[in-house]
Parts: C-alpha cells; sequence; structure tokens
C-alpha cells in the first residue's frame, strides 16, 4: 500500500514537473521546425512567469495564463527582431533576451514588491478533475486531476503534429526551415513565417512560467525559471523535433526531476544536490546516445538571408 | 600606419555607438519604470568612477573575472565554437583551485611558493576538462555544443553545491562555505591599500598572450579560419577542423576555469555556492562588446566591471534595483549586433 501512494506521488510530481518543460520544448519545436533556434526562451518562460504573477494579481489565474503567454510572447518579439528581421546571430541575440529578461523582471520584481524577499501569495489555477478517468489507479490522479495547463498538453501533442506533418501550412513551415532559399522561390515568405513561428514559441514558453508562478508554486520569484527554457530546448532535441518525441523526453526529464522526491521517500541517501544535478547528467547522457540517429532542420541557426562573405 | 589606425579605431566606434544606444534606451526605460535617469547614471558613475580607490576596488576587481570569462568567449566564439558554459567552467576551476589550497593548510613563506601556481593549473585544468566533455560530443557524436555546455553549467552549480555542503565544507561545519585558503595560496595585491590584486594583471598578461596568438601566428590563423566556415577550412586541405575545435574548447574551458579561482584566491579567500553572479553570461556581451579581439576584452571587461560596480551604487544611491544592470548588459549585446548589421547594410547600399 505504501508504495503504490510513493508512486502515485511521483507520477503527480513528475506530470507536473514535465507540464512547464513540454510547453516550452513544443513551442521551441515549432520555432526550430522553421530553422529558429531560440534561446531566448528562457526568457520567455521568466517574462511569462511574471506576467502570469501579474495578470493573476489584477484579474485570477486565468487572466494570469493570459498575461504570461502575452509576457511570453513580448520577449519572443524582441527575438525575432533581432534574429529574423535584422538576420542577427540567432545563439547570441537568444543568449541577450534570456538574460535581458531575467535582468528586467528582477527589476520590475523589485521595483513593485520590494527587495525585502517577502513571498508573494498567488491565487493559483484551480485543478480540474475529469470524472471516472482520475480515478484510476496510482496514474489517473496524476494525470487527469491537474490544472488547465495539463489537458493544454494533452490538446497541443497531436494538435501539433498534425500541423506540422499533415497540413500544407506545416509543409510550409517546414520548408521554411530546411531550405529557406527554395522556399522563398516557391513564393513562400520566409521572414513572415519564421516571425509567426517564433512568437507561438515564446507564447507557449510563456505559458510554460505562468504554469511555474500559478500552478507549481503560486508566487513569483526572482530566476525561478532557472533554466527551465534551456533545458526545453534539449528537450527538443532529444524529441527529435517532433511533438510527440517531445512529449515523451518532457516526462523523462519530469521522472528525473520527480525522482528526488520518490528516493527520499525510500530513505535513499543521496545528497540532495546531487539528485538535483541528476536530471541534467542524465540529459547530457540521452544527447549523447540517441543523438545519432535524429537529424535538425537543414537551415537551423542559419542567417537568412544568407551574409555575404 | 594612418591606414591601419583607421582600422583599429573603427572597432572602437562602433563599440562607442552600441554603448551610446544603450545607454539612451535604459535612460527611456528607467524613466518608464519611474526612476530619474540622471540620478541613477550618476550614482552609477560616481560608484564606478568616483574615486582611485573605487575605480581599483571596484571597477577593476570587478572587472577581473569578466576578463578572463571574456576572453574565454571571445575565443571560443572566434573560433566558431558556441561556448555558452563559461559559468560552469568558471565554476570547475575554483573548486578544484580550492580543493588543491585548502589541502595544505600549512603552507606559507617561502617553502609555499609552489602552491599558488599549482592551484592555478589545477583550475585551468578543471576548467579545461569541464570543457572537454561538450568537446568530445561535439566532435565525435556531433551533439551541438549549444544545448551540452548550457547542461554543463547546472550540473557544476549542484556539484558545487555539493561539495561546499559535503567533502569540502570548512571544518566548523557551519556554513555552506569552504576553509578560507592559506596565505601562500593567495594572489598578491596590486596596489597596496586598494582591494585589486594581481588577477587582473594575469587577465591583461594573457589577453595580450591570446591577441599574439590569435593575429600572429598560424594557430590563429587555422582558428580564425574554422571559425569563418568549417568547411571551407577543411576543403583547403591544410588541415583538419577537428584538432582546432578541441583545443579552442579547451583553452577556452581553461581560461573560465582561471576565472574562477583567481575571484577565491584574489578577493574571497573561500568558495561558496553564489561565488558567481552569473559573469559565465555576462562574459558573452563582453566578448561581443570586444567583436571577439583578445586585446580588446581588457576595455570591454572594464565597462562592465563598472557598469557591475556601479550597479551596487546604483542601488543604495539611486534606489534603482540592481537587476537593471543585467537588463542593459544584454541591451548592450542587442546593441553591438544592431550596429553590425546596420553597418552592413550601408556598405552593400553602397556597392
Amino acid at each position: 500500500m505504501a508504495e503504490t501512494a510513493v508512486m502515485a506521488s511521483f507520477l503527480t510530481a513528475a506530470v507536473g514537473l514535465a507540464v512547464p518543460l513540454a510547453l516550452a520544448a513544443l513551442g521551441e519545436t515549432v520555432s526550430e521546425r522553421a530553422g529558429v533556434i531560440n534561446i531566448g526562451i528562457e526568457g520567455s518562460v521568466i517574462c511569462g512567469a511574471l506576467g502570469g504573477a501579474l495578470g493573476s494579481l489584477a484579474a485570477g489565474p486565468y487572466v494570469g495564463l493570459a498575461g504570461g503567454a502575452t509576457a511570453g510572447c513580448a520577449a519572443a518579439l524582441v527575438f525575432a527582431v533581432f534574429a529574423v528581421h535584422l538576420n542577427t546571430d540567432q545563439i547570441i541575440t537568444g543568449a541577450a533576451v534570456a538574460l535581458g529578461s531575467l535582468g528586467f523582471t528582477g527589476a520590475v520584481f523589485q521595483s513593485r514588491f520590494g527587495a525585502t524577499g517577502v513571498a508573494l501569495e498567488l491565487e493559483t489555477v484551480p485543478a480540474w478533475e475529469v470524472p471516472l478517468l482520475s480515478h484510476i489507479p496510482i496514474a489517473g490522479p496524476a494525470l487527469f486531476h491537474g490544472a488547465a495547463t495539463v489537458y493544454l498538453v494533452y490538446l497541443l501533442v497531436p494538435a501539433l503534429w498534425w500541423f506540422l506533418f499533415r497540413t500544407r501550412w506545416g509543409l510550409a513551415l517546414r520548408a521554411v526551415g530546411e531550405a529557406p532559399e527554395a522556399a522563398q522561390a516557391a513564393g513562400l515568405p520566409v521572414k513572415a513565417t519564421r516571425t509567426l513561428a517564433v512568437l507561438f514559441g515564446g507564447l507557449l514558453g510563456g505559458l510554460a512560467g505562468a504554469h511555474l508562478s500559478l500552478v507549481h508554486t503560486g508566487t513569483f520569484s526572482e530566476n525561478m525559471s532557472a533554466g527551465k527554457g534551456f533545458v526545453a530546448i534539449a528537450i527538443v532535441v532529444l524529441g527529435r523535433w517532433d511533438p510527440r518525441g517531445v512529449l515523451a523526453a518532457a516526462l523523462f526529464f519530469g521522472c528525473a526531476e520527480a525522482l528526488q522526491f520518490a528516493l527520499q521517500a525510500m530513505d535513499v541517501d543521496l545528497p540532495y544536490p546531487l539528485l538535483l544535478a541528476l536530471p541534467y547528467v542524465l540529459s547530457l547522457a540521452a544527447l549523447a546516445g540517441w543523438f545519432g540517429r535524429s537529424r535538425a532542420p537543414a537551415a537551423l541557426a542559419l542567417p537568412w538571408p544568407k551574409r555575404p562573405g | 600606419m594612418t591606414v591601419r589606425w583607421g582600422a583599429a579605431l573603427r572597432p572602437a566606434g562602433q563599440a562607442a555607438a552600441a554603448l551610446v544606444a544603450t545607454l539612451a534606451v535604459a535612460a527611456a526605460l528607467l524613466a518608464i519604470g519611474g526612476h530619474s535617469p540622471v540620478e541613477a547614471f550618476s550614482a552609477l558613475v560616481r560608484g564606478a568612477f568616483g574615486s582611485w580607490n573605487r575605480f581599483a576596488s571596484f571597477t577593476l576587481v570587478q572587472a577581473t573575472p569578466l576578463l578572463l570569462t571574456g576572453l574565454a568567449v571571445a575565443i571560443a566564439f572566434k573560433a566558431g565554437v558556441w561556448n555558452i558554459g563559461a559559468e560552469g567552467q568558471l565554476y570547475a576551476g575554483a573548486l578544484a583551485g580550492v580543493a588543491v589550497a585548502v589541502s595544505f593548510p600549512g603552507a606559507a613563506g617561502a617553502s609555499g611558493l609552489w602552491l599558488l601556481p599549482v592551484a592555478l593549473l589545477a583550475a585551468a585544468a578543471a576548467g579545461a576538462l569541464w570543457a572537454a566533455v561538450p568537446a568530445a560530443m561535439k566532435t565525435r557524436l556531433g551533439v551541438g555544443e549549444v544545448i551540452t555546455t548550457l547542461l554543463m553549467n547546472f550540473v557544476a552549480l549542484f556539484l558545487a553545491q555539493y561539495l561546499v555542503q559535503g567533502p569540502l565544507q570548512e571544518a566548523r561545519g557551519v556554513f555552506n562555505q569552504t576553509d578560507e585558503i592559506p596565505a601562500a595560496a593567495a594572489l598578491p595585491s596590486l596596489l597596496p591599500g586598494s582591494r585589486l590584486h594581481a588577477g587582473f594583471l594575469l587577465g591583461v598578461v594573457l589577453a595580450g598572450a591570446a591577441w599574439l596568438y590569435m593575429t600572429r601566428t598560424p594557430g590563429g590563423f587555422r582558428m580564425r579560419a574554422v571559425g569563418a566556415s568549417t568547411r571551407a577550412a577543411e576543403a583547403s586541405g591544410r588541415f583538419a577542423a577537428q584538432p582546432v575545435t578541441w583545443l579552442a574548447f579547451l583553452v577556452s574551458g581553461a581560461l573560465a576555469g582561471l576565472a574562477g579561482w583567481v575571484q577565491v584566491a584574489g578577493v574571497t579567500g573561500r568558495m561558496y555556492e553564489g561565488l558567481s553572479p552569473g559573469w559565465g553570461y555576462t562574459a558573452i556581451a563582453v566578448a561581443l562588446l570586444a567583436r571577439l579581439n583578445p586585446a580588446a576584452v581588457v576595455p570591454a571587461a572594464v565597462v562592465f566591471g563598472a557598469l557591475s560596480a556601479g550597479g551596487g551604487a546604483m542601488q543604495r544611491d539611486a534606489g534603482v534595483p540592481e537587476a537593471w544592470v543585467r537588463g542593459t548588459e544584454a541591451l548592450l549585446i542587442l546593441a553591438v549586433l544592431a550596429v553590425d548589421r546596420g553597418l552592413e547594410a550601408a556598405r552593400r547600399r553602397r556597392g
């Protein structure tokens, strides 16, 4: 009996931790399929967390989710203006957007709530219970008794897969990511497509951040994204730029993070910081083991139009 | 000679243009945030340059880790290696240096002179080792280094956390920090009466050496060629790109590793979890402002050292949260990129 309880709480923790990673990684998948690697997604996550907090304070948790999505989009817009329209280096631009977002969210937070560090209490997004399914032993409560963001992931995975691989729009988006010259010759608007893909990625990154502040913790703290956006980029690679694989990779990472709780419950005496490092070590190992069989979109991270010289 | 001076001054002019643009946007944002830009900037300038001692003890001391990590990033980027992992390499270096230093608590005087160089070597080796993992994954398995270096940063942070509250914790066992390093392991002061230590000088010397290597040696030429285009460099048939990539990773990691230990040996005297406020990331901005030129990393690091030294004063005297400074650093990166693109577009129009 105790084991099933441990198992159930482990799964609940794993799903809870996987949701923000899955959201950000699904967004990044769309952006990378269009040929744009946006490591500024970390910035969208932290902006989303703050946007979510401010929205929730103003008008409740659902407005908070919308606020988070908007803030994530705004960070992505800055990235898109530079990396897509001015054609600056994607990696450096992304690093700048991540750095700037961490700085400015901290500044806004301190200006608004003071630097004293009194924990902010936010109204959280209520959990919805799916009748019947949530009563499945062990996995039921983990999968079918969660906030709206959990169900959004369930919807997004098949929807994005269908969009990317079964629609003309998805084909166009992938063409822009594989061969922008050919795509342009075929009359596709390369920059507009890339901009929309990046903005969509930022929207989901923002929702991931709002999940952190409005579902996971019920508070906001500086740097609370803690590299989740960067991990999401690794998840995209592990998931081979396919929403289904991305979901699996996010769950893998969620389980690795949740392992700390399970091991503590089972009285395994591993030092806490090493448990925290485990997911990052595991994802490095996974990248080393699996990457050989997957291929990034051909034009990923390359300047377009090509720079002279 | 006049032509060469012109060529040398143009990048400086571009960097200045980017700085001015950044200050303008930062002023606007401060005003929107309800702060007085004039008050904030004057507090910042006073904090960074207000007196000779402020300049030496704060600006230059803050510039030191940025100088070493900035060099690390500049060399890597120049060779086409996207090392975003200077932060983790810095922690690896600090840990290794401290581990060596606290193992010899009795070292002092003339018989202890070997300790500092050995600790410096250990730090450089640990930083290089930390960069070797992404290097191996890139060259052998084709895994992009942007992700792997980022992930290695987190592993290093948690490893540092574990070590300072476990095996390397101080003998008293009160705080999560190591014992104080013995006097023989500490970097000597550079200016009596100030906090400026020999680490800054080490950084300047290494910057000069790196500049000579990159611009005056065949090895440096190979690095720049590989950075410009791996495929073209290999197609020339003169050399293989992989050893060059390895070298860039290792040198970059070693420099970042030195940054970590130099901070401990020159300033803190102990290692603890939050040693770096993100120097490994700010280093990207430093390298970019220096336009990846190792010699120019010195003034660029001083600019960022001033921002960071002045940031504290800005918070104290003008009530502007220090986090603004980090945001401003990012603005500066974007400004450098934009100025770059703008000039390129202008050149193309002129034909």
